[in-house]
């Protein structure tokens, strides 16, 4: 009897997970190639949102937690990231763990007081407290309110590689973000992760089995603001600014609408989000302020239409795992 | 004596808003006994089985479990105290597998549940127990199943799986056979008598007839009071819980 509930069970994992090794190496491929083909800088700026969107994902994807302030660990690993960059003349790599760093504290302070809250309370205590940060952002010397901390030095990483070069700074660029995305796709096919799906599953069934849900579901929102800061400091490098944009509540809607148009709980749902509104927002530049009525018009169409995201009903029609 | 009460509440009392659900009730549960909480509809007793799980806090009274007070715990904390209560509503984690639902319960006494850094293949050495316990209620075939598939019977049985993987000293469970036909009541009896050969079961049930062959001791509850206990015999036979359940009671 057991013999036979066992067959199926080692056939099926596999299975499972060989449709997400495969997208991975095409979009490894497609990031290595890309470069030769597209602007870099632009790729880079979309590597970066798009970890953005998976760590936020991390969190509404698969714990269910709606966090309507991740702006602020994305826009303060920026400031810390560039201030210690340009000020402190720290060499890249070390003045993007300070801005990670960073977020981790903020995000840890922040799930400390919302962790307890449930839906729309939960999202409304994220977004004060990213507003308040906000307001400290623009009246705080060191960010440069208004005008941002520009001329951020790109510097030389370890001290050796001169990132002033594009494709140096693309390589490392790559390799953070592809780094971060093997971490996010573990810690989802974790331990941890498990749990974390039963808690999104029946909370009540997992306090009952002597889990302290608000533990994992902190852990969780730690780790979420964490990346959300890698993905932020990265960017100051990149585009060796940090500005109020990043820190303020309409970045914390993008992040909301790449990771929906992209597929909710889908581990590629975000970077496939996170390419198509940049690729818009660059193409629609010419059109200025419509481009704002463009994606609420595609947030609707989303809400209404396909649910799923575009890679959840991709998974949905190749009955595939994404 | 006290060594034999496992669990037992002192004027444990709960109202909502001015309506008293729980009344005073003063409960002795005896180690290694099927204990069944019964009442009609509205008797307070899945009000009375939260209090004792912690999902609700108590307005008065105190709760004690192995000589210990409990009142003031966190439910997860008297859940590792060996105290595990299923619900109402078949507490399975619908998109998981039968075999992943077990693993969950499993996991958590191994103390590697943070570890966000491993492989879930680490879940594996689980496997063993968790399909012996999945082989003991009856699911071998079901084990590769989402949950959520499964028959109404079935995620019953599972959720007992999950709660067994515990190893608890003592279970609750929240009207266990509600909704289900004949054939399902009887094996879910079958399995709760050879899973309480070694624990102690506090059940809540609605129909008297149901816990006839299954229980050692009867609590029968009205208007959050109690109105009677005994074996089976001493409860149908009194006129005040035969007038509570109006001839439900041997329906």
């Amino acid at each position: 009897m057991e013999q036979v509930a066992e067959a199926p069970l080692r056939a099926a994992a596999p299975a499972r997970t060989r449709s997400e090794t495969i997208a991975f190496l095409i979009m490894a491929a497609i990031l290595i190639i890309a470069p030769f083909f597209t602007y870099p800088l632009f790729l880079m700026q979309v590597m970066c949102f798009a970890l953005f969107a998976c760590a936020f994902n991390l969190l509404i994807g698969y714990v269910g937690l709606l966090s309507f302030g991740h702006a602020l660990y994305f826009g303060w690993a920026s400031y810390v990231c560039a201030h210690a960059a340009k000020v402190w003349g720290l060499t890249p790599e070390l003045a993007i763990i300070a801005g990670t760093l960073t977020a981790a504290g903020l995000g840890l302070i922040a799930g400390l007081l919302a962790i307890r809250r449930q839906g729309i309370y939960f999202a409304m205590i994220t977004l004060a407290l990213a507003q308040m940060m906000y307001f400290f952002a623009l009246q705080a010397k060191f960010t440069g309110g208004e005008d941002g901390i520009q001329g951020v030095p790109r510097g030389k990483l370890f001290g050796v590689f001169d990132l002033g070069h594009t494709m140096t700074m693309y390589v490392v660029v790559l390799v953070i973000f592809l780094g971060c995305f093997l971490l996010i796709h573990r810690i989802i096919n974790s331990p941890f992760g498990e749990v974390l799906k039963a808690i999104r599953e029946n909370e009540a069934r997992a306090i009952s089995l002597g889990y302290k849900t608000d533990r994992y579901k902190l852990m969780a929102f730690v780790l979420s603001a964490t990346l959300a800061g890698t993905a932020g400091a990265t960017k100051a490098i990149v585009l060796q600014i940090a500005s109020l944009t990043d820190v303020n509540w309409p970045m914390s809607g993008e992040v909301v609408l790449m990771t929906l148009v992209g597929g909710l709980g889908t581990i590629f749902g975000p970077v496939i989000g996170a390419f198509v509104i940049l690729t818009m927002q660059y193409k629609l530049a010419p059109v200025g302020e419509w481009v704002l009525v463009i994606q609420g018009v595609i947030f609707v169409a989303c809400v209404l239409l396909f649910r799923r995201g575009i890679v959840g009903e991709l998974a949905r029609i190749f009955k595939i795992k994404l | 004596m006290n060594n034999d009460i496992i669990l037992e509440t002192e004027d444990l009392t709960k109202e909502f808003a001015g309506f008293v659900a729980v009344s005073g009730v003063s409960l002795k549960v005896a180690r290694g006994t099927i204990h069944a909480l019964i009442g009609p509809n509205g008797a307070g007793k899945t009000t009375c089985f939260n209090l004792l799980t912690k999902f609700l806090a108590p307005t008065k009274g105190r709760i004690r479990y192995k000589g210990r007070d409990i009142t003031a715990l966190a439910p997860a904390d008297v859940a590792r105290l060996g105290l595990v209560r299923s619900f109402q509503i078949s507490a399975v984690f619908p998109h998981m597998t039968v075999l992943e639902n077990v693993r969950i319960a499993l996991q958590r006494q191994r103390g590697t549940s943070f570890d966000f850094w491993r492989s879930s293949k680490t879940l594996d050495q689980y496997n063993e127990r968790a399909l012996a316990l999945i082989a003991d209620v009856g699911l071998s075939s079901f084990v590769e199943w989402q949950a959520v598939e499964l028959p109404y019977g079935r995620k019953r049985a599972l959720e007992i799986a999950t709660t067994l993987a515990l190893d608890p000293e003592m279970m609750l469970l929240d009207e266990p056979m509600a909704g289900m036909g004949h054939e399902d009541i009887d094996r879910i009896a079958a399995l709760i008598k050879r899973v309480a050969a070694d624990r102690t079961v506090l059940m809540v049930e609605h129909n008297l007839s149901v816990v006839e062959n299954l229980c050692d001791t009867i609590t029968v509850l009205t208007r959050g009071r109690v109105l009677a206990e005994g074996n089976y015999e001493t409860v149908s036979n009194n006129p005040e819980v035969r007038e509570a359940y109006m001839g439900t009671g041997h329906a």
